[in-house]
């Protein structure tokens, strides 16, 4: 009893702020465009991009494009924790094997993940191929180096002990180094999220049939601003559940980290 | 049992940068004994026992147990860190278990020499607490059960007690000293507080720095019963004082000549 009050205390301040800060630039923004300084083209008011929003809501369009691009996302966002999960064990134990590739994947890394889009489009055509991949680069090295990192700063102790006790190679990474890192996997997943959730976005920008991007730009076309703000507002309510649902998963799963 | 090092020196680096951190250690431990090695920071103690738990390699000289030479860390000589070195993700029990896990014990035989070694170190009580909600003391006696339950024939406690406060300090070297006597164990300890070392080992051996080497032996033949009454006797004092003047002149002696 004691403790979850405790939670409460600690969440409640923080909950109330925070909510006031996003209440606070709504309250601003229809003031703005309530007094007409603006134009209603570049600024509409909150109250019509909400009736913009809930027009493609009900029509089915919203949710339909949200599930494109979520759908890309995942995929694309899937492959890199799978593939980047044993390179970054890989690389965090090994040494040849880091010497091998961290020098390339720094450089990789510093390439812009949009910039492959061209390429992308030459090799895979305009279908949901190149999206999938783009994530899956753009998001692979972040990954990978983050998981490197955590394994190599598991602390020297735990894995001698572990040898003293008589533990060797395998059966150290399963029962020492990964549910050592499992938190910080899980933390680097969750914020290498957000570049995902942007990469699918330039991408259907640049080239797609459906998708919250898609409807940003065909929106631009049509001057529809309203739209284009109901749009991103929704972009941002979907990335933020995407990493409070990574959040709950490190406390459920890895509450000794907490 | 019996553990003994033979001319058995250690440098670190190679060519002329070398440095020589142990020069020619000669020492036993025999079934029973409890042996302590005092030294100053730069000693090379802990390098003693790392090369005597396998986790290191001598340059040169022997380790052997029962006549077979060491060769890599193995649960023959279970090892208790000086810092801790608990998986924070394993309850006590978990971490009591894991060495007994690694063999592949069944798991009822696990529990039972769990419970046992839980009891006696008297931690039976936090069984399902995690390392975070323990104090320093109790982590140090939930390692120290950890490397009995794995069933060692020598107990190497690397600075055991190093990390504790003063008073946490004088009633772990009792418990300690009692499990010793109770359990009939074979324990190696390493130390720089010569108090400790004299109110538990038979044999203390004194470690000169730059090199690391044995400059002197005590046998210290103590009416044990009574610890607290053993550090304030007049026989112990003056052994002691007798080995803290060595210990000075030897740090003295470095003063001098650097």
């Amino acid at each position: 009893m004691k403790q979850s009050e405790g939670i409460l205390q600690r969440l409640n301040r923080p909950w109330v702020l925070g909510l006031s800060g996003v209440l606070g630039v709504f309250v601003i923004w229809q003031f703005i465009a309530a007094s007409g300084a603006v134009d209603d083209l570049f600024l509409p008011s909150p109250i019509s991009v909400l009736s913009a929003g809930s027009e493609k809501a009900y029509s089915g369009l919203l949710f339909k494009d949200a599930m494109a691009s979520i759908g890309r996302v995942l995929g694309g966002y899937a492959l890199s924790m799978l593939v980047s999960l044993p390179l970054g064990i890989a690389m965090g134990t090994n040494r040849t094997i880091n010497q091998l590739l961290e020098p390339l994947l720094g450089l990789i890394r510093y390439m812009p993940a949009p910039a492959f889009i061209p390429l992308l489009i030459i090799y895979f055509g305009l279908g949901e191929l190149p999206k999938v991949l783009l994530i899956f680069i753009g998001t692979l090295f972040f990954n990978t180096l983050m998981i490197m990192d955590s394994v190599r700063f598991v602390p020297a102790e735990l894995i001698e002990a572990a040898r003293t006790l008589g533990g060797k190679g395998l059966p150290i990474l399963t029962k020492v180094v990964a549910p050592f890192i499992a938190p910080q996997v899980i933390d680097a997943y969750r914020i290498n999220m957000a570049a995902a959730w942007n990469l699918v976005i330039v991408a259907e920008l640049v080239a797609a049939n459906e998708g919250l991007g898609k409807r940003i730009s065909l929106a631009q076309r049509f001057l529809k601003t309203d739209e284009i703000f109901a749009y991103l507002i929704v972009i941002g309510l979907i990335g933020l559940l995407i990493d409070l649902s990574f959040r709950v998963l490190l406390r459920r799963s890895c509450r000794w980290s907490i | 049992m019996n553990l003994s090092l033979t001319n058995v020196c250690k440098s670190f680096g190679r060519g002329s940068s070398a440095k020589l951190v142990l020069d020619n250690i000669n020492f036993q431990v025999n079934s029973g004994e409890f042996v302590a090695l005092v030294g100053s920071s730069g000693s090379g103690k802990s390098t003693v026992m790392r090369l005597i738990a396998g986790l290191d390699t001598p340059s040169s000289g022997s380790i052997l147990m029962d006549g077979v030479p060491v060769k890599g860390p193995g649960p023959d000589r279970g090892m208790v860190f000086q810092r801790y070195s608990l998986y924070p993700w394993m309850t006590t029990a978990d971490n009591v278990g894991f060495g007994m896990r690694l063999k592949g014990m069944a798991k009822p035989e696990v529990q039972e020499r769990t419970n046992y070694f839980l009891n006696v170190v008297g931690l039976a009580y936090a069984a399902d607490k995690l390392p975070k909600e323990l104090s320093g003391g109790m982590q140090q006696r939930v390692a120290i059960a950890r490397a009995l339950a794995a069933d060692p024939k020598v107990l190497l406690l690397d600075e055991p007690l190093g990390a504790l406060d003063l008073q946490i300090r004088e009633s772990m070297q009792e418990f300690l000293y009692q499990l010793w006597s109770r359990t009939g164990l074979t324990a190696l300890l390493i130390t720089h507080d010569l108090e400790e070392a004299l109110l538990m080992a038979q044999r203390v051996h004194i470690l000169a720095s730059n090199p690391g080497r044995i400059v002197r032996t005590v046998e210290a033949d103590l009416d044990r019963s009574n610890l607290s009454h053993l550090r304030v006797s007049p026989e112990f004092l003056s052994l002691r004082e007798d080995l803290a003047q060595c210990l000075r002149g030897l740090s003295q002696e470095l003063v001098t000549s650097s």
